[in-house]
């Protein structure tokens, strides 16, 4: 396949090395072990860092890592205050998490792209065969895997606040309502459609966004550097890369910011509707 | 047509296709975010007190009406890259 649209002979290979994931069989079925490790390791450091503040917390004047948890902290619970009217101590925790935790996989991209196969290779492998890819987000399998639990998260929230029976009837009763029982019975089909069609497409487009701006950003950077890669054309190379490295961390931001966001307004959307 | 022929074709409509995705994603972001702001710029000189809130918000908009412009780019660039209607080819 990638002899066939070879573009300029070796950046396609460049390229479709570096897309490659690092997939091992498990169960039969295909597992990224580089998206599974990097995830792992950034949401345990995240915890890690997170509870060591929180444990060292004093009521005196902050120390500087003190002062950012608590600036971070107070931003999500505002986020969620604002949203969410109901018990928030279950909520506005896991809003941190998807913040932080998102934050994190994203900022990987901004490490060289070389870093992670190239560790590998240290650890036995050769130079061309090993894959590894170091941002989570930029696999559809993790924000999928995210963006199904809000989902999951969402209905649970759902039949909570109405029970199963409101949960059904609300299905089939909203938006088209009428007083008429031949009413009723008319826009069940209607009201099904558009409420599966509401449901459905809030996982699919919260995973693909983050998907597809962390996949677009790797891209890019594997673009400049392959396309730019000369002698005459290193500076301008240099530059285009920083240029779109600072405009990438304004995206990593608001990424997750807007997957933490999205995924609070969903569930209290949920809570909430009489 | 031999096989050569056939894979030009297939390249050439791939190529069509990315650049059409890529356009018009990119016409249809581009004037949603450009009507969003300058609402936001007209309600900020109208009452500047609120310009923080209001700049969050619009953080907030721009990252969700530039999401489908984005998953077009993914889509292309997997298309550019890894062309899974070339794979079948051989």
């Amino acid at each position: 396949m990638s002899e066939e649209s070879g573009t300029s002979g070796g950046l396609s290979e460049y390229i479709s090395h570096h897309l490659t994931h690092n997939t091992g069989s498990v169960f039969g079925g295909s597992f990224h072990w580089d998206s599974w490790l990097v995830s792992l390791g950034l949401g345990v450091l995240f915890v890690l860092w997170f509870g060591r503040m929180a444990r060292r917390a004093t009521s005196g004047v902050p120390g500087r890592g003190q002062a950012f948890v608590e600036m971070v902290i107070e931003f999500v619970d505002g986020q969620v205050k604002d949203v969410f009217h109901g018990d928030r101590r279950f909520l506005a925790p896991l809003a941190l998490t998807i913040f932080m935790w998102v934050f994190f996989m994203n900022a990987m991209d901004l490490l060289p792209l070389d870093i992670g196969s190239g560790l590998v290779t240290l650890f036995g492998g050769h130079a061309h065969q090993t894959f590894f890819r170091m941002v989570p987000t930029a696999d559809l399998n993790t924000t999928v895997a995210m963006a199904l639990s809000i989902f999951l998260l969402t209905i649970f929230y759902s039949i909570k606040a109405k029970g199963f029976g409101g949960f059904g009837a609300e299905l089939l009763t909203a938006p088209f309502t009428t007083s008429s029982m031949g009413g009723k019975i008319a826009m069940v089909i209607p009201n099904l459609i558009l409420n599966l069609v509401e449901y459905l497409s809030k996982p699919v487009s919260l995973s693909m966004r983050l998907f597809g701006n962390m996949y677009a950003g790797e891209l890019v950077f594997m673009l400049i550097a392959g396309l730019l890669a000369s002698w005459i054309t290193f500076l301008p190379g240099v530059i285009a890369g920083a240029a779109w490295g600072i405009f990438h961390i304004l995206i990593i931001l608001l990424q997750a910011f807007i997957f933490m966001v999205l995924s609070v307004v969903y569930i209290a959307m949920a809570h909430e509707h009489h | 047509m031999d096989m050569h022929q056939f894979i030009a074709l297939i390249q050439a409509n791939t190529a069509v296709g990315i650049g059409l995705m890529i356009g018009l994603g990119a016409l249809g972001a581009c004037v949603g975010i450009g009507i969003m702001g300058s609402k936001f710029l007209e309600s900020a000189a109208r009452q500047p007190e609120l310009m923080p809130m209001l700049q969050g918000r619009m953080f907030l908009l721009v990252g969700l009406i530039d999401a489908s412009f984005i998953i077009g780019l993914a889509m292309a660039l997997f298309f550019a890259f890894a062309n899974p209607l070339l794979a079948r080819f051989g």
